[in-house]
């Protein structure tokens, strides 16, 4: 098989050998500050005050928001929900898809860039590195360092640091499924831990500890679908990342305050700064790659440089595909903004958000479901009469006790045959079994067969409301369900 | 491995699963080696004119990963069933993971139960928790004959009025759902005599309840009742203690009207509640008892 390479291209020099796995080079990023960095810092900041701070406030005596999947309970602030309530966690994950999609169509990985967790924790990790270590250049000195003392107070240091945050960032994703920020003061902190809460604190702390500090932009290139995917959501109308080539080309140095043009070069100074701050370290003058999360630390970088070159700043920018092309000026760039998949997501995302927010100010505080009996279709009883049983479940979505009053419409004649109130327990879920009963003249008059009729379900008040009438608490439900008259 | 005629197939799929699974290590090894690349860093492959093979290499990190899942599935198969017939070094069964999560559930139900063993049914039947556990005991246990309200159907009793078989204390109701009943009415038309006697003893049963009923043909039926007394008694109100049904009330559990009883009389029953012992626990037993027994009090202390 050896040396019979059948020649594939034209070019004149051997073709090299590579192989088809390699070790990944370690990539240090230069720290960087500008316009773009401050706006990742807030979504940092914002997001993770969310996030490490809500299992610590407390509603009605209970954590505020607790997730608890043992007694299938979902506490939501004021929110109680059910299992049955499985249609908001469909809801909210349409309202991100279309939201990323929006996003990704106006400027590109927005969501890569800002406050994807990957990012959130692979800055926050830096920094402490950061802290310890120094910047890019001490870092790679200090990898290429043989261990001293120093070496392994700064690196030990780091390690302390981040071992601790992962663990409390573990112990926080937990304290959402079991409360561990205990409500009283006194008990706060006891921590009582099953081994799973123990296994999952473990398991996400080395998550966070393991993406963060070691995979970084290995999990946006290899691991996270998404990253492939928003590449397929991009046109050419879409805000980029962009190197304006027309403008930096021919790249090279030249003395401050020297016009580059005068000097036949073009801007870019070639100071690779732009690719010593890359997170995934690719070089963005060679144009939109794969591996670019839009973080725009290029671009705060870049903007510094043309500023002491006193040259005007966005030789790297957020700019479009046509943008760039046809020269347009920032304002016709942003009116093709407004473009009809833009406006088609945009409409669609706020008719999902305002539904999904009405169906939430409005949801009843009790939901109800009947279900014939799977026992017997129909039995006679005293005096002729015919009786159906029905189950009813009840669900109480709320933090108090409810009263509830069941009665029959919709069927002449037909009425409850069993007890009709019922009180349900705070957040309680209970099958209420129910026998209607119909006349025999009624029976008889309807005849054979299946009859539609309906349960109405009301809250509180002592007597049904009957349809179209008002009751006090008018809160009441209707479900249908069958009546059946045997032959 | 009943599943298998010949122990051929055992075999067959211990070597397939470990061939497969070093092919996979064979694969990695094979592609480790080193590829012309073109200068363009492609591996000179176009497809469709212009789609180029860029050289995009594996990360390594990627590549232990994959090393480390086949040395995860050798261990497994080693430890758990996988390799044909080889039951595994754990002796894993599906069989046997069912048995330890009853008995973990059993056990942690126990703790639930042991506060209602010893509390007698009046005490049970006013603790609200009792009731609801009974009243899900009963749904998923009972209500398939019975109906969901207990109020049962042609052929099952209605357990939430005051006419029972066997006998309402909660003593009897636990013992008939323990040890369950067999009800036989055997088949009387000879002994009573002829067709026109079986219509004119039918007559004097309804006449006991004061159904509607034909009175001449219920005084015929008075002397022939003997034969059906020795059973329902002689004023025809039944006898618990062998199951006989009080005929003098209102409930007809085979259905009502003169031809259900000549149907009953002339072939027969034989009715069956079967033994719940072996399928519930004894203290789940007496939770239901309770339940059932206080179905019918309430029934009589809250009827409107």
């Amino acid at each position: 098989m050896r040396g019979t390479v059948i020649p594939i291209a034209l070019e004149s020099e051997p073709p090299a050998l590579a192989s088809l796995y390699v070790s990944e080079a370690k990539i240090q990023p230069r720290a960087v500050s500008g316009w773009f960095a401050t706006w990742r810092w807030l979504l940092v900041w914002s997001t993770q005050l969310l996030f490490y701070g809500l299992p610590w406030l407390s509603w009605n005596g209970r954590q505020a928001v607790l997730l608890d999947i043992a007694a299938r309970r979902f506490y939501i602030f004021g929110m109680v929900l059910h299992p049955q309530d499985v249609i908001y966690l469909a809801g909210l994950l349409i309202l991100a898809a279309f939201s990323l999609f929006l996003f990704t169509a106006v400027a590109g990985r927005l969501w890569c860039g800002y406050a994807c967790p990957q990012t959130v924790y692979t800055e926050i990790f830096l920094w402490i590195e950061h802290r310890f270590e120094g910047d890019r250049q001490a870092r790679i000195k200090l990898d290429a360092a043989p261990w001293s003392l120093a070496k392994l107070v700064r690196r030990g240091g780091k390690q302390v640091v981040w071992a601790a945050i992962s663990l409390w960032t573990g112990l926080t994703f937990v304290a959402y499924f079991t409360p561990v920020f205990s409500v009283a003061a006194e008990t706060r902190l006891a921590l009582a831990l099953g081994p799973w809460e123990t296994f999952w604190i473990l398991f996400y702390g080395f998550a966070t500890y393991g993406n963060a500090g070691y995979m970084r932009e290995q999990v946006c290139k290899y691991m996270c679908p998404y990253a492939r995917f928003q590449s397929a959501m991009l046109d050419r109308d879409t805000l980029i990342i962009s190197y304006d080539a027309e403008r930096g080309e021919p790249r090279g140095s030249r003395r401050r305050g020297v016009d580059a043009a005068s000097v036949g070069k073009g801007d870019c100074i070639d100071c690779t700064l732009c690719v010593q701050v890359c997170p995934t370290g690719i070089d963005i003058r060679k144009g939109l790659q794969y591996e670019c999360i839009g973080c725009a630390a290029c671009i705060d970088v870049c903007n510094g440089v043309m500023d002491k070159m006193q040259s005007p700043r966005g030789l790297i920018r957020y700019a479009t595909q046509n943008g760039i092309a046809r020269r347009w000026s920032r304002r016709e760039m942003w009116r093709r903004v407004a473009r009809p998949r833009v406006l088609v997501y945009s409409a669609v995302l706020v008719a999902i958000a305002s539904t999904f927010v009405a169906s939430l100010v409005l949801r009843a505080p009790f939901k109800a479901d009947v279900v014939r009996d799977r026992g017997a279709l129909a039995r006679l009883v005293e005096g002729g009469a015919i009786e159906n049983v029905y189950r009813v479940q009840l669900m109480n979505a709320t933090e108090r006790a409810q009263r509830f009053h069941i009665d029959v419409e919709g069927l002449d004649g037909a009425h409850l045959a069993s007890w009709s109130d019922v009180v349900l327990a705070p957040t309680e879920a209970r099958w209420v079994p129910l026998a209607v009963q119909l006349p025999p003249q009624a029976a008889r008059a309807m005849g054979p067969g299946a009859h539609p009729m309906r349960f109405l379900i009301s809250l509180g008040a002592d007597r049904p409301a009957r349809a179209g009438e008002q009751s006090d608490a008018d809160v009441a439900r209707r479900e249908k369900s069958t009546f059946v008259v045997p032959r | 491995m009943s599943d298998f005629f010949s122990s051929g197939w055992s075999i067959f799929i211990a070597v397939a699963t470990v061939a497969s699974l070093l092919a996979c290590l064979v694969l990695l090894a094979l592609a480790s080696k080193r590829k012309p690349m073109a200068s363009d860093n492609s591996t000179g492959h176009v497809f469709d004119e212009d789609l180029v093979e860029m050289n995009n290499p594996l990360p390594l990190w990627w590549v232990w990963l994959f090393v480390l899942t086949v040395v995860f599935a050798f261990a497994y198969v080693y430890a758990f069933p996988g390799l044909g017939a080889h039951a595994g070094s754990l002796g894993w069964t599906s069989r046997g993971e069912l048995d330890a999560d009853q008995a973990r559930a059993s056990q942690a139900m126990a703790k639930v139960y042991a506060v209602y063993e010893q509390q007698p049914a009046e005490a049970l039947s006013r603790d609200t928790n009792a009731m609801a556990i009974g009243q899900r005991l009963f749904i998923n246990n009972c209500s398939t004959c019975h109906g969901s309200d207990a109020r049962g159907s042609k052929g099952f009793p209605n357990l939430t009025d005051t006419d029972w078989l066997h006998g309402g204390s909660p003593e009897k109701i636990e013992e008939t759902i323990t040890l369950g009943r067999t009800g036989v009415m055997p088949s009387m038309a000879a002994a009573v005599g002829s067709a026109r006697d079986v219509h004119d003893v039918a007559n004097y049963v309804l006449s006991l309840s004061g159904d509607p009923h034909n009175p001449i043909s219920a005084a015929a039926g008075r002397k022939k009742f003997v034969v059906c007394a020795a059973c329902h008694g002689a004023d025809g109100k039944g006898n618990q203690a062998i199951g006989a049904p009080n005929l003098a009330d209102r409930t007809w559990l085979h259905g009502w009207g003169e031809d259900a009883i000549v149907d009953i009389v002339d072939h027969g029953k034989t009715n069956v509640m079967p033994a719940q012992r072996g399928r519930l626990t004894p203290a789940q037993i007496h939770l239901l008892a309770s339940y059932v027994w206080s179905l019918s009090q309430v029934r009589q202390t809250a009827s409107r």
